[in-house]
């Protein structure tokens, strides 16, 4: 049962199994563990990121793709959801049809890149997807008619996932099971399926080429396997991935738009999720993206207490002050970089590169 | 019999430097042939250009008598064209037996399956254990590749290509740089393949001795070009080969002996 659900790739170190556990207890359990919007925010956005993060180790990790069109296809599934739902009324059905256009349009993208560009190499794959993105997000701010331009669209979810929604005139364990709740589930339920399913591509003789191909593509070519085939069936599977997560997004949020979809940060910081949690083992996902957004939403704050702490001393409370919290993500980083090159996961297995 | 493959004046131009110059040449099922030649005769880049690897400037390739010239590597491989590499080529990240069962999924009709567990395909991981076994790599089978001695990795270079059970064997050096000890596994299992009768082996090899105790036949190029081609006591008296292989520029017309 395990054994299929995680297609026999186990997370092979007692911590990390560990910190895999914590975590999905946390996010399984978060409406009744934390309290206020702030904390169940945090835990909807690490559900998100894992989704998507768990798509790009498919492509960067596993098959050797670097790529960052990655934050488009994001918002392809944030602008189906959310503009479907603008435009034509909160219905589920609506929500569906948003979603299967936004997947058509991602997928049919994602096999015209591949197929014009993955023969080139592998640096001019990454500028052309750098310009299509690019082009992609002008494009979503120029046309603000349709959608929203810079502002974005926010607009209303179907009534069972919105606030005012009892499912029980009683609160559960202290908690009252709202509409918010609920979404919240439909996310986490969708994260943990979409995660597994990732796992178990990558566990297929297809990932196994998809291996094979970033190790050498020219002796996977030599086998029989035709490389381009390959690496744009998995360009498509990703993108269609990040489409699904950002149709959660725009679920979570009601809300859709270039800085919560298409912005280059949103890319950068799936890059570092990436490889601060270990390219090339899906758990790195998980650990990346948790770690991540944790740090994002709480680093602040712990940041204002050590400035406010070391208030008198030179220099310091200045460094420590909450402003600077990208700077000091930026110097774990490289510190995370320099000792872990295999990323956390990487490390907690006892890998040596 | 009409040969299993064929090159006819297969030419192929680097810049100014022509490293393989009109060679017309057919090989046939159940026969070993040895491709000799000095240093940058253009053996491998012949080879290359036969398994896909190089496109020819000029010249067909045929299998079977079909012109398989615009096949990529893939689907020459598919054909049933395996191909050895002098320089060893492998997923230095994975597993040997990884690297094996890979070569054996090529063939296999899951291939590209999605969504069923690579680790649930008995008879890969059990053909492949099979062709690690025939290389005395069974031992190995969980290291990673990156990390084994140079005879190993020689090892396991042929028995990728070996796993792809091609119908064309082209071996590159097989035995190069490797212990003495070790050389004769892999000249066990050419001499086994050859006696087989009915594979098509084509061996670039520098010992003298191990072409003349496998080779039905010797061909020789230099500078790009075919310059002998016959059997392997005649070809290894004949005065061009002589001459080939004390660095001298042989005689303008190539020698049919
Ligand atoms: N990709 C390439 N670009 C330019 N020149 C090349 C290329 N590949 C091979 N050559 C040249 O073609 C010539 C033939 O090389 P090749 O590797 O085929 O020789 P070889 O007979 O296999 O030699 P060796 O016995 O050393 O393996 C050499 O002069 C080499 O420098
Ligand atoms: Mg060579």
């Amino acid at each position: 049962m395990l054994n299929s659900l995680l297609s026999g790739d186990y997370p092979k170190s007692r911590v990390l199994s560990g910190v895999l556990v914590a975590i999905l207890v946390g996010l399984a359990f978060a409406p009744f563990l934390f309290s206020g919007a702030a904390a169940i925010n945090t835990a909807a956005k690490i559900c998100i990121f894992i989704v998507l993060v768990a798509s790009y180790d498919l492509l960067l990790g596993y098959t050797g793709i670097v790529s960052f069109a990655h934050t488009m296809f994001f918002g392809i599934g944030g602008y189906g959801v959310g503009l479907g739902l603008y435009a034509f009324g909160a219905s589920w059905g609506v929500l569906a049809i948003g979603i299967l256009i936004a997947l058509m349009v991602a997928v049919v993208l994602a096999f015209l890149i591949g197929l014009l560009s993955l023969r080139v190499r592998a640096i001019f794959y990454a500028m052309i997807t750098l310009a299509v993105a690019s082009a992609f997000l002008i494009l979503a701010t120029q046309f603000s008619e349709y959608t929203g331009g810079e502002d974005g669209r926010s607009f209303s979810v179907p009534p069972v996932l919105r606030p005012g929604f009892r499912l029980f005139e009683a609160p559960v364990f202290g908690v009252t099971i709202n509409g918010r709740i609920l979404a919240y589930y439909l996310v986490f339920i969708s994260a943990v399926v979409l995660f597994l399913l990732a796992l178990r591509v990558v566990n297929s003789p297809f990932g196994r080429v998809l291996q094979a191909i970033r190790e050498n593509d020219m002796r996977a070519e030599a086998l029989g396997y035709r490389v381009v085939y390959y690496r744009t069936v998995a360009n498509c599977l990703a993108a269609a991935m990040a489409v699904l997560a950002g149709a959660m997004s725009a679920i979570w949020l009601r809300y859709t738009g270039p800085d919560t979809t298409l912005s280059f940060a949103i890319m950068l910081d799936i890059l570092l999720m990436v490889v601060i949690g270990g390219m090339g083992t899906m758990y790195g996902a998980v650990v990346g993206a948790t770690l991540f957004i944790v740090a994002q939403n709480y680093l602040q704050k712990l940041m204002g207490t050590a400035s406010a702490a070391t208030e008198g001393i030179p220099l310091l409370p200045k460094l420590l002050h909450p402003d600077r919290w990208l700077l000091l993500l930026g110097v774990l980083f490289v510190l995370s970089v320099y000792f872990f090159p295999t990323g956390i996961v990487g490390r907690l297995r006892g890998e040596k590169r | 019999m009409p040969p299993v493959l064929e090159t006819r004046d297969l030419t192929i131009r680097f810049g100014g430097h022509v490293a393989v110059d009109s060679v017309s040449c057919a090989f046939h099922a159940g026969t070993l042939t040895a491709i000799v030649g000095p240093n940058g005769a253009g053996k491998t880049t012949y080879f290359n250009l036969m398994s896909g690897q190089l496109t020819a400037t000029s010249g067909t390739t045929m299998l079977d008598g079909e012109d398989i010239s615009t096949l990529g590597a893939a689907g020459r491989a598919q054909r049933g064209i395996g191909r050895a590499f002098q320089i060893t080529n492998l997923f230095p990240n994975l597993t040997v037996a990884e690297n094996v069962r890979l070569a054996v999924q090529a063939r296999g009709k899951a291939a590209a399956s999605l969504f069923s567990l690579w680790s649930r395909h008995r008879d890969w991981i059990d053909k492949a254990d099979h062709y690690l076994e025939q290389v005395n790599l069974a031992g190995v089978r969980d290291t990673v590749a990156a990390a084994l001695p140079h005879g190993d990795k020689r090892k396991l270079e042929v028995a990728i290509m070996m796993a792809l059970e091609p119908r064309v064997f082209m071996f590159d050096e097989p035995t190069a740089g490797m212990s003495v000890d070790e050389v004769p596994v892999i000249l066990d299992l050419i001499q086994k393949l050859k006696d087989e009768g009915t594979k098509t082996i084509l061996l670039v090899e520098h010992k003298m001795d191990v072409v003349r105790s496998l080779a039905d036949r010797i061909v020789v190029l230099h500078n790009g070009r075919l310059v002998a081609d016959g059997e392997p006591a005649a070809v290894i008296a004949s005065p061009v080969v002589q001459e080939a292989y004390l660095g001298q520029a042989p005689k303008a017309e190539a020698a049919h002996v």
